[in-house]
Formats: structure tokens, C-alpha cells, sequence
């Protein structure tokens, strides 16, 4: 967290629990948009958010989403503890995916989330340890100016 | 201009959430029973079409923002699932065609409403 963060709060987001899918970046939405961001930057900022709650849901044991704001940025890290990714440039693939027919039949897993979530962020940065979890890293420049 | 009112009137649609604005233009729709795909392509302030009826088709449109929700094929959500659409603004209607037959109605009422 660095001194200008403006904002700063921790979601934990609890592995398998469908029936609360969608909370956490509910709350996002609403915080920053309390905070009057532009409903573009808003916008994307929940559907990536949405992705990584959903990810955590679908694929780890537990895990958390913290925001922080500055006055230029939004930030989401996503941190989860779980099987990890082996490849992460074949769980980029648009269409590639290990979802459970479960996840399929509530109308997810159809491989496009991490590739959505970075198409909707400005800055995306993804590490992964096979057995123990991922992180993301998510930034969103408020001025809505993609680079 | 295609309304939501007459976007319902060309679906021998019902309004599964009362007392909501059926004014609200339609101009632009989206169908999948894919809430991946919705999460990826669609554009706010769309219709989403979906034979999906659980609750995350709810959570995902009002995230994305859509105007109003379109149930095809004759099914009918929960009534939680309609509960939480009405909590949060958004219009549930249902309709007894399938979703070839919505999208085709759909697209013909809303060429016609733009000649």
C-alpha cells in the first residue's frame, strides 16, 4: 500500500461456495462507484473482478480479493490458495478450460475468464505455484485511457 | 424505437417483475446461456436472452448492467432468482418461444420499429 492510497479494503472469498458467487465484486462495483469513477472504468473493473471472485469459487480451496485505490488507479490482487496453474499460457487461451460440469451448467467455465479479465484491465500480471495458488494482479488507470 | 413493452407484446412475453418501467428503449440484445460469454461481449444497457434461469444469470446482468432479461423456451425461475431481479431493478420477462423464434421476433420488431 503505498501513502497515497486513498482506499484500501480485503474480501475473502470462500472455495465451492457458489450460492454467494458475485458478492464480493458487487461490492467493488458499488465502492467505487461511491467513489465516483467513470462507469467505463467501473465497469470493467467489476467484470474482472467478477472473474477472479468466480475463479476462486470455482477452482481453489480459499482465497481474497483486496482493493486499493489511489488517485490515478484502481488495484485488485487476487490471491488464492489452490492447485494452481501448470500453464498459464494454455489457461490464457480464449475457449481453454477444466470447469466441472457443474460450473458449465451455471453458465461458466466456457474458458474465456482469464483472457476477459485481461482484456478489461489496464495493467494484468499472473503468477502461479502448481499445489499452492495463483496471484493476479489487476490495475485500472481511473482516467479510463487505455494504454 | 422498440420499447420493452413492445418487445414483450412481440414475445407473448410476461412480466415476471411487477411494477417496473417497461418504457426503457431496446436497442441493443445479446443471447447465450453462456453468463461466460455475456461477462465477456456484451455491452451495457443490452437485452440478455437466456434459457439459464438460475440465480447468476441475475448476479451477471446486473453487473454488466443489462436492461432487462428475457427467459426463453417457457421456463420459469425460482422465486428467489425473481426476488433478487426485482430487488435490483432488473426486468424478468418470459416468454414461451424458443430462443431461435425470440431472436428472429426480436430482430423483425425492432427493424420495423427503425423504418
Amino acid at each position: 500500500m503505498t501513502k497515497d492510497t486513498v482506499f484500501r479494503q480485503e474480501f475473502p472469498v470462500k472455495g465451492g461456495d457458489f450460492s454467494r458467487a458475485g458478492e464480493v465484486s458487487w461490492e467493488i462495483k458499488n465502492l467505487l462507484k461511491e467513489l465516483g469513477l467513470s462507469t467505463p472504468v467501473v465497469l470493467r473493473a467489476a467484470i474482472a473482478s467478477y472473474e477472479a471472485e468466480l475463479n476462486i469459487i470455482m477452482y481453489a480451496w480459499e482465497g481474497r480479493l483486496v482493493l486499493s485505490v489511489t488517485p490515478g488507479r484502481v488495484h485488485v490482487v487476487v490471491e488464492d490458495s489452490g492447485p494452481g496453474i501448470e500453464d498459464i499460457e494454455l489457461a490464457m487461451t480464449e475457449g481453454y478450460s477444466t470447469a466441472t460440469l457443474e460450473m458449465r451448467e451455471l453458465g461458466f467455465g466456457a474458458g474465456m475468464g482469464l483472457a476477459n479479465i485481461k482484456k478489461n484491465t489496464d495493467a494484468f500480471l499472473i503468477t502461479s505455484e502448481v499445489g499452492r495458488g495463483t496471484r493476479l494482479e489487476l490495475t485500472f488507470l481511473t482516467n479510463g485511457q487505455r494504454p | 424505437m422498440l420499447t420493452l413493452k413492445g418487445m414483450m407484446t412481440a414475445l407473448d412475453g410476461e412480466l415476471l417483475t411487477p411494477e417496473m418501467n417497461l418504457e426503457t428503449e431496446c436497442a441493443k440484445f445479446f443471447a447465450s446461456d453462456l453468463m461466460s460469454d455475456v461477462l465477456a461481449f456484451i455491452q451495457p444497457g443490452s437485452i440478455l436472452m437466456t434459457g439459464l434461469v438460475n440465480t447468476h444469470v441475475v448476479r451477471t446482468a446486473r453487473l454488466v448492467e443489462v436492461a432487462a432479461i428475457v427467459i426463453v423456451q417457457g421456463k420459469r425461475p425460482e422465486r428467489k432468482v425473481i426476488d433478487e431481479a426485482r430487488e435490483h431493478n432488473v426486468p424478468i420477462i418470459a416468454t414461451g418461444c424458443s430462443m431461435f423464434e425470440a431472436c428472429s421476433r426480436v430482430s423483425g420488431s425492432f427493424l420495423k420499429g427503425r423504418r
